[in-house]
């Protein structure tokens, strides 16, 4: 349920440029295969066509390729764009002068709830096999907590480089790496910073062959720049209206559309449908605090979704205003006309007896009110088997 | 007794805009002590829906009152320096209700107040108690509530309840109440990936105070700290009755970037949804309902 900010290959790897993290050369951006023809040929040296999804796999799925013409760029950006990669389209391939590899490594630091801070992971055994290693052979993966009041210098970067078994040539320069890796981590507010692989390249340069960012969304107030990145988002519309109206909207495969205060409330609220028998159409958080125009926003949103046959509604007003919620219900009712589906609304918690009132008085047949969370979510299983 | 906050809890409210004020009142109006609210342009003047000074800083309101709590809901952005502040002035017990604050921010935040030992364990002995962020706050019904936890939703009594979950925490404490049973203390302790205070620093409270018999703890999807729980429970308080519920047995599976996130999971400790945990819970013998309503029938039952 998390929103955190995703970066593609080709954003990450512009971040660890500006970020001074060494990295491939610039490469260019193609939605075609002219397009990607184009930029082979003005580079004039074996390039990489890379897919460019949120999603790994990219190299087993067949999405990333070394060819070593323009002709060859052009037939290979033709069969990756339109692949389908784990349920991802690849709409753009990265062209990039490729790199001429003598050993790949594994690094990434990243946010680490157990550990209350960061973590450090590394390993000479880079590449798409890393988690194989780690289950197998763990001594081969390095994982060192750091203190964000202490940080990470260069001293201690050596040190866990070391223990990892890299090797005397790339030390020094794996080192300076990792301590801008973890810099930039802390200066972007990244809750991942993965490079796999870290390569050494023939010529003995170590440098981040790619790149896996992931941004903390509650931090992007202070940075504009990535906010926009994570814009153009892909995937089901009805999450992506979602996200645009800053609801936490998750579509699911059931009839029953959910909604409600609290992601665990929520959580809990699809447990009981399906104990009720029935299949939850989505998971719907208004979250803290939601007032008439975002609960109505949050219902127009859940009854657009065709597969919805009835909708639950189980609010328990905290910092919530049960009739902040009754208003914005009615409100959407107001604006929506004649709706098919009949909601089951459940009020319990600040000011629930005040909304209760506001719903009797609004006698609109379109709402049903409940007792209880477990009677409300057998009636709209109800309501939704009949519908 | 309780835990945490009782009649002897004075407030200071970090934030006093119109969240802050609504719910220091209503806070106020159940009889809990609030004695000042902080603004760092409003220093001097009084809050007047509360008729109590306001000061600048929480320093300047620990010169003047008699404060053992604080209570912040100041923005996001500027929760971090709210936390600091007071830290720095000294206050004992934290409780941080703000929802949205970087996990950059909590972290430095955390790592502040309980700095870590040689072993690598955080000090938690002599230092302040944070509670949250991103919580419903604390209540001991009868004695004090500090945040957003409705009142009428529950009475006093010898259950402690602690949870992540908010409004979770709400419909658990409903469903007893609805039953006739009370809690000693609730405590909300946030579900952001780095919080001051997790079960473990909440629950051996619990099982040292002389008026809660029973507990339920609330947990959701996601990390494997419901197992350690259950491990310290089973070892060390084995006769007293413990009910969980675990949310999100039919959520959905989260999608996750890269691997560092898989390598950092082995540790051995299980796995991470509802079922997982449930069934870690069970064999430790700790009762584990599959929603709030059955989990509040079990707890009953074993308080007999």
């Amino acid at each position: 349920m998390d929103a955190a900010v995703n970066l593609m290959e080709y954003q990450g790897k512009e971040l660890f440029r500006s970020l001074g993290i060494p990295t491939t050369p610039r490469g260019e951006i193609a939605t075609s295969a002219a397009e990607a023809q184009t930029d082979a040929a003005n580079y004039g040296v074996p390039v990489m066509v890379k897919a460019q999804v949120l999603t790994g796999g990219r190299g087993k799925a067949g999405g990333v390729k070394y060819c070593r013409d323009a002709d060859e760029a052009r037939a290979r950006a033709e069969e990756i764009l339109g692949l389908d990669i784990s349920g991802h389209t690849v709409e753009k391939v990265l062209i990039e002068p490729a790199s001429e590899i003598a050993e790949e490594y594994y690094l990434s630091v990243l946010q680490d709830r157990s550990s209350k801070g960061y973590k450090v992971i590394a390993s000479v055994e880079g590449g798409v096999e890393i988690e194989e290693v780690n289950r197998t052979r763990p001594e081969k993966v390095i994982k060192e907590d750091i203190d964000p009041t202490v940080g990470l210098d260069v001293d201690r970067a050596r040190g866990i480089l070391t223990q990892a078994g890299f090797p005397d040539d790339a030390i020094e320069q794996a080192a300076d790496l990792l301590v801008r890796l973890y810099e930039g981590f802390v200066a972007s507010d990244a809750t991942l910073f993965e490079v796999n692989p870290l390569v050494k390249t023939t010529e003995g340069r170590v440098i981040a062959l790619d790149s896996k960012v992931s941004i903390d969304p509650s931090a992007l107030f202070r940075h504009a720049d990535l906010a926009a990145l994570g814009e153009g988002v892909v995937g089901d519309p009805l999450e992506v209206r979602a996200k645009e109206q800053g609801l936490q909207y998750v579509k699911l495969d059931g009839d029953v559309g959910v909604l409600g205060n609290g992601a665990g409330l929520v959580m809990a609220t699809l447990d009981v449908v399906s104990q009720a028998g029935g299949q939850p159409a989505n998971f719907l958080d208004v979250g803290g605090g939601a007032d008439a125009d975002k609960m109505r926003a949050s219902l127009a949103l859940v009854l657009s979704d065709d597969d919805v046959r009835s909708v639950l509604i189980n609010i328990f007003g905290g910092i919530t205003r049960c009739d902040e919620v009754a208003n914005g219900m009615l409100l959407a009712l107001d604006q929506l006309g004649d709706i098919p589906q009949k909601l089951v609304v459940r009020l319990d918690g600040t000011n629930a007896a005040q909304g209760q009132q506001i719903l009797d008085d609004a006698d609109n047949p379109s709402i049903i009110t409940a007792e209880s969370m477990v009677s409300a979510a057998g009636r709209a299983v109800e309501l939704a088997s009949q519908a | 007794m309780s835990i945490l906050i009782d009649s002897n809890t004075r407030v200071l409210v970090q934030g006093i805009g119109n969240q802050g004020t609504f719910h220091a009142k209503r806070n106020a109006d159940y009889g809990t002590t609030i004695v000042a609210g902080v603004h760092p342009k409003r220093g001097g003047e009084i809050w007047e829906e509360l008729d109590r000074p306001i000061y600048s800083s929480a320093s300047e309101a620990v010169e003047h009152e008699d404060v053992n709590t604080s209570m912040i809901l100041v923005p996001a952005p500027f929760a971090k320096d709210a936390i600091m502040e007071a830290f720095d002035a000294g206050i004992e017990l934290i409780v941080c209700l703000t929802e949205g604050i970087p996990v950059h921010d909590m972290a430095l935040v955390y790592n502040t107040f309980y700095p870590r030992a040689a072993d690598g364990s955080f000090t938690k002995k002599g230092r302040p108690v944070l509670i949250g962020p991103n919580c419903p706050g604390v209540i001991s019904p009868g004695k004090a509530n500090v945040g957003f936890i409705p009142e009428e939703s529950t009475r006093p009594g010898t259950v402690g309840l602690v949870s992540r979950s908010g409004t979770l925490t709400y419909q658990l404490m409903h469903e007893l109440n609805e039953a006739g049973v009370g809690i000693s203390t609730c405590v909300g302790i946030g579900g952001d990936p780095i919080i001051g205070s997790d079960f473990l620093d909440i629950i051996p409270r619990f099982a040292d105070d002389p008026d809660t018999e029973a507990i339920v703890f609330v947990g959701e999807i996601g990390g494997t700290e419901e197992q350690r729980v259950g491990r310290w429970i089973h070892e060390h308080i084995p006769d007293t009755p413990v009910a969980a519920y675990v949310a999100g047995f039919t959520a959905p599976p989260g999608k996750q970037m890269g691997h560092a996130g898989a390598i950092v999971k082995e540790g051995g400790d299980g796995g991470e949804t509802a079922a997982d945990k449930k069934e870690a819970l069970t064999e430790l013998g700790i009762a584990v309902g599959m929603n709030p309503s059955e989990t509040a029938q079990l707890i009953i039952q074993r308080l007999g």
